[in-house]
């Protein structure tokens, strides 16, 4: 740090020559008395200190602080050759240390050194960690949020704490109007949705356009129009700071910084700064709005492929369950639909099928399907004829796969509910009679979709209040697991299962099998699940209660 | 959602039609007579009590007795599905009858909560009356509803962003599940709210796994709703170790990926133990490996948990349950004891399997009749 060839003079010693050399030194150094009077003092020391002659008083010519240090070694008592301990302190715009050096008589020799830029670069390195622990802290607060909305909550939250007063971040145009979020340092943020004119705030057309950012000092904070001001903002902005947001190909919008007039305006650095936080928030806006955008096409592509809510329908409950292989996913290839019959005394149809295959390619499949089957409700007082259609459309198509269907012409008469039940190489429907008695519907037929030619019997079958129809995919039958693991669900147990949902409604019927289905396969991977239950009310009427009737049963 | 809503109940029941109205409830569903159900809710609503009352101060407590009684073989499972779904029916007819007023879900304070069950939670009950309580309090309901696996759930929060899920559990089982959705949840910048008989009657376990909030039951849930429940501090992705740090020691892994072998160890170690048990038929044999897979699933949630009363709790209770069947409590010590030499190379699984033992060793031996628990 500082160089010592200085000491020399100070010890009793031959080498007068150099003695005198470290009044020329480019550190400043002092010699005082015992009492704090000034003996000696090196040229840069007199530059330092001008009053600093010697024959002063350290008192008035050097800064306090190193006048105590000095009263404090003084009083110390010298000589014991222990060297003093360093002090420093500012002097004008300088931090200077000092270190002290005791001689014998106790006079002391005060070696300066100017510590100012050391300081200035400990203070730089500690700005700059701050900048990197924030933008780190950003990006994860970021891009925590694929919501776009929430994303520009944060994006405002964190520019309005650490970077300005305020911020508004001007998303590009929906329409005509502009999503608009802003928000005040510690209050919350606002979302608006307006018709605004860009070209209202100086660079702001340009920034949401990719331009680069305008400088700070060209924009008139006054000239900033009363949007893109956030609510709250108590007097007026001092300085302006307009980024764009770059996101991924195409702008994700602006961002607009305020500080209060009695606040500095943004420097060079800080634009940069707001530039590297822009570019995160873009990022991140940019995936979201990406995120969002794809999820909006899935969720209306997929809407149709979704299982139907299903209600009781025309006196008969219906009840039905679905859970795909993978549960990253929504829809596969089981499926169920109920196409309700149009007037009391028609039949309402319920169908349940499985299209080979999982995923994504099924569910496709399984669309074509329901839509084809819907265009071909008028035929369904004939199930065979229905499935051979079906099975011409499905040959005719590019599709390779084929598919089980169980098919349930519902309808009730009185009391009961008359089933015509057919299954197209589909595991045959099972009956839960009110006595816990379990039967298989008497139905059989070729699965549709491989062969040129399918036939399919259909079984008439008669539900009593309390009774239970279940159509069910495989999946539930050939899911592996149970409490040794690896053993198949299989139908005896589902049948012992159904035995215990005599006069159960038909929700409570899907719950328990899907229960049962769900706890036996476990972790394990497992196919598509689908079931459908069809049951003839227990009874007490539903659609004569409906809740409607306020007063009804207060007698 | 069990005796202390009774009790709470009684507090605002001056003339008694609430407890009443609970009287006639149970006679219906008991009878799976859904008419008779509807008859005594709805009475109670023309006779000008609230929703929100004829929900937890009737329909909850018959809720939980309906699994009370279950446990003490009083009602068979299939009446217990059956009155679950005639209270479901009722409760979607009550909002049929008494839509909230659109105005009140614009008041101020109003928040939108996302509602759902935890992956593989089947009681979707509790979520329900939940979430028509909410929404006669004025909030934005999204009700989601029984068993929502963890990564459905994630996707529909980033398109909706609500201000807060609520997640509920009644299976103590469900807890690691719990604690994989809380995590995300709150890894995308919105808290928390943890309620159900799994996360421990004080919320220790909804502590334990970092939610951000917790209620006993519907009204608190509400009230804190109505303070308003703060954001988590997104801090970055958080590891499971980083909660429970004796997730380290691997034992919870272990047993949780052995479990099958775990399962047929100790199967044909009771085999061996037991001479009885050769003349078991399939079912029976069966049967009595569900009874171990339930024992070790509880023991692996106690490992997660660090929790001995996750396992002794269960072990109380299956006594109960036991018991109530005319089976002596004592035919648990069995599976314990061969599970215990299956895993005695884990310290931690040893000290709650004693511990399980102590439970039994501590029971009166004359059978006792089970108030409370969860259907398992």
């Amino acid at each position: 740090m500082t160089t010592h060839e200085g000491i020399k003079p100070l010890q009793p010693g031959p080498a007068h020559g150099v003695a005198t050399s470290w009044t020329h030194a480019p550190y400043p150094a002092l010699v005082a008395d015992e009492a704090g009077g000034i003996v000696q003092v090196n040229d840069a020391a007199a530059t330092l200190f001008p009053g600093a002659v010697p024959g002063t008083l350290l008192d008035d010519t050097v800064p306090g602080w190193l006048a105590d240090a000095h009263r404090g070694l003084a009083r110390r008592g010298g000589g014991d050759g222990v060297p003093g301990r360093t002090v420093s302190g500012r002097h004008g715009p300088l931090v200077l240390e000092a270190h002290p050096t005791v001689g014998v008589d106790g006079g002391v020799v005060w070696w300066l050194t100017d510590d100012t830029d050391r300081l200035l670069a400990e203070r730089a390195l500690r700005h700059e960690q701050e900048r990197t622990a924030f933008l780190a802290q950003a990006s994860t607060q970021l891009l925590a949020s694929l919501n776009v909305r929430r994303c520009m909550e944060v994006a405002v939250e964190l520019a309005a704490e650490y970077l300005a007063d305020a911020a508004v971040l001007v998303a590009p145009p929906n329409g005509r109007h502009h999503p608009l979020a802003g928000c005040v340092a510690g209050q919350a943020p606002e979302h608006r949705m307006i018709r605004v004119d860009p070209a209202e705030v100086p660079g702001l057309s340009e920034a949401l356009q990719g331009f680069p950012p305008v400088p700070s000092r060209w924009i008139d904070p006054a000239s900033l129009p009363p949007w893109a001001v956030p609510d709250g903002f108590e007097g007026r902005a001092g300085s302006v700071v307009v980024t764009p947001l770059p996101g991924h190909g195409v702008p994700a919008g602006a961002l607009i910084l305020l500080r209060h007039g009695d606040r500095a305006a943004f420097d060079a650095a800080e634009e940069v700064f707001a530039g590297l936080f822009a570019a995160r928030a873009g990022a991140a806006l940019s995936a979201a709005r990406l995120y969002t955008e794809q999820a909006r096409i899935t969720a209306t592509l997929m809407a149709d492929l979704l299982p139907p809510t299903l209600t009781q329908i025309r006196g008969v409950e219906f009840a039905g369950g679905y859970r795909p292989s993978q549960d990253t996913e929504r829809i596969g290839g089981d499926f169920y639909d109920v196409h309700p019959a149009a007037e009391e005394g028609q039949e309402t149809l319920a169908v349940l099928g499985d299209v080979c295959g999982k995923g994504l390619e099924a569910a496709v499949l399984t669309g074509k399907i329901r839509n084809t089957l819907q265009a071909l409700l008028p035929m369904t007082g004939d199930h065979e004829h229905v499935l051979r259609l079906l099975n011409r459309a499905l040959l005719s198509s590019r599709h390779s796969r084929f598919a089980t269907l169980a098919l349930a012409s519902v309808v009730r008469r009185g009391g009961k509910v008359r089933l015509r039940l057919t299954s197209a190489g589909h595991p045959p429907p099972l009956i839960v009679r009110h006595t816990g008695e379990v039967e298989q519907a008497d139905t059989s037929g070729t699965l549709i979709g491989a062969l040129p030619h399918v036939r399919a019997t259909t079984a008439h079958v008669e539900l009593a209040p309390g009774e239970t129809c279940l159509l069910y995919t495989d999946g539930i039958t050939e899911g592996r697991g149970g409490p040794l693991g690896d053993v198949m669900l299989g139908e005896r147990r589902l049948s012992a299962t159904l035995a215990e949902c005599a006069g159960m409604p038909a929700e409570a019927v899907v719950e328990r099998v899907q229960m049962l289905a769900t706890e036996w396969v476990g972790g394990n991977p497992h196919d598509d699940m689908a079931l459908l239950a069809i049951t003839a009310p227990n009874r007490a009427q539903l659609t004569a209660v409906d809740g409607r009737t306020p007063g009804r049963y207060t007698a | 959602m069990t005796q202390r809503d009774t009790e709470a109940g009684a507090g605002r029941d001056p003339d008694g039609r609430l407890a009443r109205a609970r009287t006639e409830l149970w006679r219906a569903v008991q009878a799976r007579d859904e008419h008779a159900a509807r008859l005594a809710v709805f009475g109670l609503l023309d006779g000008g009590a609230t929703a929100e009352s004829a929900l937890l101060d009737v329909i909850a407590p018959v809720q939980a007795k309906v699994g009370a009684e279950w446990a003490a073989d009083r009602i068979s499972v299939a009446q217990e599905h059956a009155a679950t779904a005639i209270h479901d029916r009722i409760i979607a007819a009550m909002a049929h009858r008494d839509p909230p007023p659109a105005a009140r879900a614009a008041r101020a304070g109003a928040v939108a909560v996302t509602i759902a069950c935890v992956d593989g939670e089947w009681h979707a009950l509790p979520a329900r009356i939940l979430a028509e309580v909410l929404r006669g309090r004025g909030h934005r309901v999204d009700f989601l509803g029984a068993q929502v696996p963890t990564p459905h759930l994630v996707a529909h929060l980033h398109r909706t962003a609500p201000g807060v899920l609520a997640l509920s559990s009644s299976i103590p089982t469900r807890l690691p599940q719990a604690h994989t959705a809380v995590t995300a949840v709150q890894a995308i910048g919105i808290p928390v709210l943890a309620g159900g008989a799994a996360f421990g009657r004080d919320g220790r376990y909804a502590r334990l796994l970092g939610a951000d909030a917790w209620a006993p039951d519907a009204r608190a849930a509400a009230d804190l709703l109505d303070r308003g429940v703060p954001r988590p501090f997104p801090a970055g992705p958080r590891q499971v170790g980083d909660d429970l740090p004796h997730l380290t020691d691997q034992e919870y892994t272990l047993v949780t990926r052995n479990k099958r072998q775990l399962v047929k160890n100790t199967l044909a170690g009771l085999e061996e133990r037991l001479p009885g048990m050769q003349a078991y038929t399939d079912a029976q044999r069966e049967r009595t490996a569900e009874d171990i897979a339930h024992i070790v699933d509880f023991l692996a949630t106690a490992l997660y948990t660090d929790a001995v009363e996750v396992f002794t709790d269960f072990i109380g209770w299956t006594g109960d349950v036991l018991e109530a069947r005319r089976v002596p409590a004592t035919a648990l010590l069995p599976g314990l004891d061969v599970l215990g030499e299956e895993l005695k190379d884990f310290p931690r699984a040893l000290d709650f399997l004693a511990r399980g033992r102590d439970v039994i060793d501590a029971r009166d031996p004359r059978p006792p009749i089970p108030l409370t628990g969860t259907p398992a």
